[in-house]
């Protein structure tokens, strides 16, 4: 590749940058479109040089395919030294590639969503800005640049959440998913100083080049380091126990939840934990701990998302169960799988979020289950791509959620460790996510309309998106395909000495998971369609289980009770008792010792002018007889 | 020639006058009167001094110290001036907003 098609990678980072800096600051005086316009231009041209050097990249021999580009020393501080420089392999410009695409239709199809919201253009400038920093996450080539864009993406997360902030919910969300990434990314931070103090540099070639010879397998410092790096990333990919920020994450407008939320930074986890797969190989511990935290968080979310009533919030909790899905597959060395479900994750889980947010565009923002109905005929393109992105996310055959999850369970089911165990929770795990996204869809689309409204198709440059997604979501898929494999090959020289299947074991796992996705969805049809009142009655037979899984199990309940209201009552004792008292008291009695000690001092101060002049006059003596006393 | 102590005696003289006279007067324009008195008995000096040890120097740096004289009465007379708008009054003891 030559050196000026490196440079401009340079650019896929900076035109987003640009782009929120011109919108944010010149917004006032751009007409409503525009803003959006060039937003979304300044993206599209990054997916444009995300293709022309993944183009350049490919024609290169397959072990030639990394560059450390540097562009300039970043932090120089004695002998510790960061530089800014972009890591350009496979993984990356994949990456590169999902976020810079997805962003763009997203960008596009809130020009027409947010066309009637007063601060479009600071949407549009905030939504640039995460494009930006989670760009640069990707392309970071050392841990402080990733640590810079991972606290970026979050702060655009908050920024978005909270952005109709004058609403409380929205503001709240905002605030708790802020604090709850402050935890993870404590460990975050930690895991990056382990590294710094193991490895002496921060630089991924450094790092990783030198693990296997500074750390030996299964040693203490690789699984804490590890652990460390993935608490930081169970906060940012939402999941088990920090979680539960993403549901409240969508107070946010749609698409924000879309790109956001689903599709790009929640994934960010999984995109380290393969990154630095290096190092996790290292440690069987951590392995079992992301693989595990994975499954365990698939089964618990989906299982709340089938009794959700709010259709943002189902596939709020399908995303924690399919970032589940992910880690579960990075978790049993399967990075390839994990990155390659992370990518049909982002086409169909963007298309879901935009089909959403194109039922509230048609039917007055609502998002209640109880309250749509019959909407099949009033939305033709939103009905036919949500579909789509409906059976890509249940893999259904020949869709990418198809091959990428089977993917994944073929791989944790000749893991050697509980390998049957986590195969087993992904089998019903994917026949609940199967049965709680078409008990949605069926429920929105089919029965009679509601009386009152008036639904209506969204306009063109909103389901031209959907539709991109749509075909997206179908044919994202046959780079995967079981014999060929087209993402494994490109991906395979990051992830050397994974593991390999047999196509055989491929296909039993597939046959079995097909049989569970299709019996959730015939399930859902039974339930929703055939027979209505049969819900209702399960409902009454299992009433202690409804509403353990309509309160979503009571964990934000029991995290005000341990953490909030403590929190709040240290708080208060400190505000009221410690600073009125003890901080105020200090200062005010300092003051007043002052003042009564002064009392005999100011009385030198006369106000008489020749007072101070005889002062400068004896002074000046003394001090002359003083310098003549040396003279000699 | 006038011997060198001569010169310095009158000088000491002129700072001792200039001095006495910042000390006792309580007009604010005589007391600045005195204070260039003062100065111009240092500057006697120093030409003195120049003269006698045939050194051009100091006779340089009596010009600089003539010249921050001028400077320094400006702004001296200046700040009389305003004050005098404001009190109505050449009296230094009516002068003692510092008094503490």
């Amino acid at each position: 590749m030559n050196s000026t098609l490196l440079n401009s990678v340079l650019f896929v980072v900076l035109f987003p940058v640009f782009g929120s800096l011109f919108v944010g600051i010149a917004g006032k005086w751009l007409k409503k479109p525009l803003a959006g316009i060039i937003a979304s231009c300044s993206v599209g041209l990054s997916f444009v040089i995300s293709v022309f050097t993944f183009f350049s990249l490919i024609k290169l021999p397959p072990d030639l395919r990394f560059f450390d580009k540097v562009f300039f020393q970043w932090v120089p501080v004695g002998h510790f030294l960061v530089n800014f420089g972009f890591y350009v392999d496979p993984l990356s410009l994949l990456m590169i590639m999902v976020v810079s695409s997805v962003s763009f239709v997203i960008h596009l199809y809130s020009i027409g969503y947010m066309k009637d919201e007063e601060h479009f253009s600071r949407y549009f400038s905030y939504l640039n800005l995460f494009v930006a920093s989670m760009l640069l996450l990707v392309l970071a080539d050392n841990f402080l640049l990733l640590f810079m864009g991972w606290e970026g993406v979050g702060l655009c997360s908050y920024l978005l959440i909270g952005f109709w902030f004058h609403k409380k919910s929205a503001a709240d969300a905002g605030r708790k998913a802020f604090i709850i990434n402050r935890i993870g990314d404590f460990g975050f931070l930690l895991g990056i100083l382990l590294i710094y103090h193991t490895f002496k540099s921060l630089n991924y070639n450094v790092v990783f080049s030198n693990a296997p010879l500074i750390l030996s397998h299964g040693s203490g410092i690789a699984t804490a380091i590890t652990l460390l790096l993935f608490m930081g990333a169970v906060g940012k990919s939402a999941q088990l126990p920090l979680y539960v920020w993403l549901p409240d994450a969508m107070e946010g407008p749609t698409p924000v939840s879309a790109l956001i939320h689903a599709a790009t930074m929640v994934t960010a986890g999984v995109y380290m934990v393969a990154r630095t797969h290096v190092l996790y190989q290292l440690s069987p511990v951590s392995m079992g701990v992301v693989a595990f935290v994975g499954i365990i968080t698939a089964f618990y979310s989906a299982s709340i998302g089938m009794v959700q009533f709010d259709i943002k919030r189902i596939l709020a909790y399908s995303t924690i169960s399919q970032l589940g899905y992910m880690f579960l597959g990075v978790g049993v060395a399967a990075y390839s799988a994990g990155i390659f479900h992370l990518m049909s994750h982002a086409f169909f889980k963007a298309l879901l979020f935009l089909c959403a947010g194109s039922i509230m565009h048609a039917s007055a923002g609502e998002t209640d289950l109880r309250k749509l109905s019959g909407l099949r005929k009033y939305l033709p393109v939103t009905f036919w791509t949500m579909v789509i992105g409906a059976l890509s996310l249940s893999g259904f055959p020949g869709t990418a959620g198809f091959f990428s999850k089977d993917d994944i369970l073929a791989h944790a089911y000749v893991t050697p460790y509980y390998g049957k165990f986590l195969w087993g929770l992904g089998i019903i795990t994917a026949a609940l996510t199967s049965f709680y996204i078409f008990r949605m869809i069926f429920i929105v689309f089919w029965g009679d309309k509601q009386k009152e409204s008036h639904p209506h198709e969204s306009p063109k440059i909103m389901t031209f998106p959907l539709i991109i997604l749509a075909l997206l979501a179908i044919i994202g898929g046959y780079v995967g395909l079981p014999e060929s494999n087209l993402i494994h090959r490109f991906l395979s020289p990051v992830f050397l000495g994974t593991a390999v299947l047999s196509s055989n074991v491929e296909l039993k796992t597939i046959m079995v998971s097909l049989v569970f996705s299709l019996g959730g969805i015939a399930t859902a049809w039974y339930f929703y369609l055939v027979n209505p009142s049969l819900p209702e009655s399960m409902k009454k037979k299992a009433a202690g289980l409804y509403k353990l899984l309509l309160n979503k199990y009571f964990v934000d309940e029991i995290y005000e009770r341990i953490f909030v209201l403590p929190g709040r009552k240290l708080s208060s004792f400190f505000a009221d008792v410690f600073d009125a008292k003890y901080i105020d008291g200090a200062v005010n009695e300092t003051g007043k010792w002052i003042k009564t000690n002064s009392e005999q001092w100011r009385k030198i101060h006369t106000g008489y002018l020749r007072n101070y002049a005889l002062i400068i006059l004896i002074g000046g003596i003394l001090l002359l007889g003083f310098l003549m006393t040396k003279i000699h | 020639m006038i011997p060198i102590k001569l010169y310095l005696v009158l000088s000491g003289v002129l700072f001792v006058i200039g001095t006495s006279g910042v000390l006792v007067r309580k007009n604010v324009l005589v007391m600045l009167m005195s204070v260039e008195i003062m100065l111009n008995a240092v500057n006697l000096a120093f030409v003195s001094f120049a003269r006698y040890m045939m050194l051009p120097k100091g006779q340089v740096y009596v010009f600089f110290s003539i010249t921050v004289a001028a400077a320094e009465v400006i702004v001296g007379l200046a700040i009389i001036i305003s004050i005098f708008h404001k009190k109505e009054s050449m009296d230094v003891d009516d002068m003692n907003v510092l008094k503490g």
